[in-house]
């Protein structure tokens, strides 16, 4: 079965990031396929790589980095909620004038249409929030 | 992408306090750009965003309720709202937001975009659905 995944929490606070995460390990593992995962909502502050938990924590974006890079994943963050909430690529960075950028490594920013097309080109969209 | 799905949008949550309903209704607004055939329900404290008259001058935070006076205009016909999530709270439908589409072909006469479901026929029709948001 393909799936998508819409994340609406960040990290830490609310349980929807990992539960995701476990999700998307147990879909892989049972054979099914992940079309995309999209961050909305406070679930954009996934995508950046400036997070440091203490060392016996679970580094919960450096967790989707390597799952993404590990199964070819695309992970896209919503770029209306990023740009409320200060996550920003390259070409972010550029055109709203900031200083730099906090993108993780394989999250991309973009648009809603891309939640619409993940809900159309999967069979199941599941979505983790509160 | 020919092929249409069934979107169904799951509101919740009260339109001010978190950002869902607002965020929840720019997916909305994206979506409809898509050709889908499109749902939008309101249960719990969700029927709150719909209300009339909503002021937020003093909260100092946007009121984005005009908004849903525009989903007809994008299409959105089908506005199911739970009649006991409005008992609960002591609401009627006169409480919410006259919302219309226009039927092209009944010379654009305004229809009702408001539908008032019970919590057992608000099963049905999410359980019709392809894919449901929800916030």
């Amino acid at each position: 079965m393909k799936f998508s995944i819409q994340v609406n929490e960040g990290p830490y606070t609310h349980e929807a990031s990992v539960s995701a995460l476990n999700f998307i390990k147990a879909a892989l593992e049972a054979g099914h396929e992940v079309f995309r995962v999209f961050f909305y909502h406070d679930g954009v502050n996934n995508g950046t790589r400036y997070t440091s938990p203490p060392q016996d924590d679970i580094n919960i974006a450096n967790t989707w980095s390597q799952l993404a890079k590990d199964n070819n994943i695309d992970l896209v963050v919503c770029v209306a909620a990023a740009q409320r909430r200060g996550i920003v690529d390259e070409g972010e960075a550029e055109r709203n004038g900031k200083d730099g950028n906090n993108i993780a490594d394989g999250f991309r920013i973009s648009g809603l249409g891309q939640l619409i097309e993940a809900g159309i080109e999967s069979d199941r969209l599941v979505v983790f929030g509160d | 992408m020919s092929e249409i799905k069934k979107f169904c949008y799951l509101n919740r949550t009260a339109p001010y306090g978190t950002v869902y309903a607002w965020e929840s209704l720019e997916v909305v607004l994206i979506g409809a750009a898509f050709d889908q055939d499109c749902s939008l329900v309101f249960v719990d404290d969700g029927v709150y965003q719909l209300i009339k008259g909503q002021d937020t001058t003093d909260l100092g935070i946007k009121n984005f309720s005009p908004t849903y006076s525009a989903l007809g205009d994008y299409d959105i016909k089908k506005i199911y709202v739970e009649k006991e999530s409005l008992e609960a709270r002591g609401l009627t439908l006169d409480d919410l937001q006259h919302l219309v589409w226009e039927d092209e072909d009944e010379d654009w006469a305004e229809r009702d975009s408001i539908i008032l479901v019970t919590k057992d026929e608000l099963a049905k029709v999410i359980d019709e659905q392809d894919v449901v948001l929800s916030f």
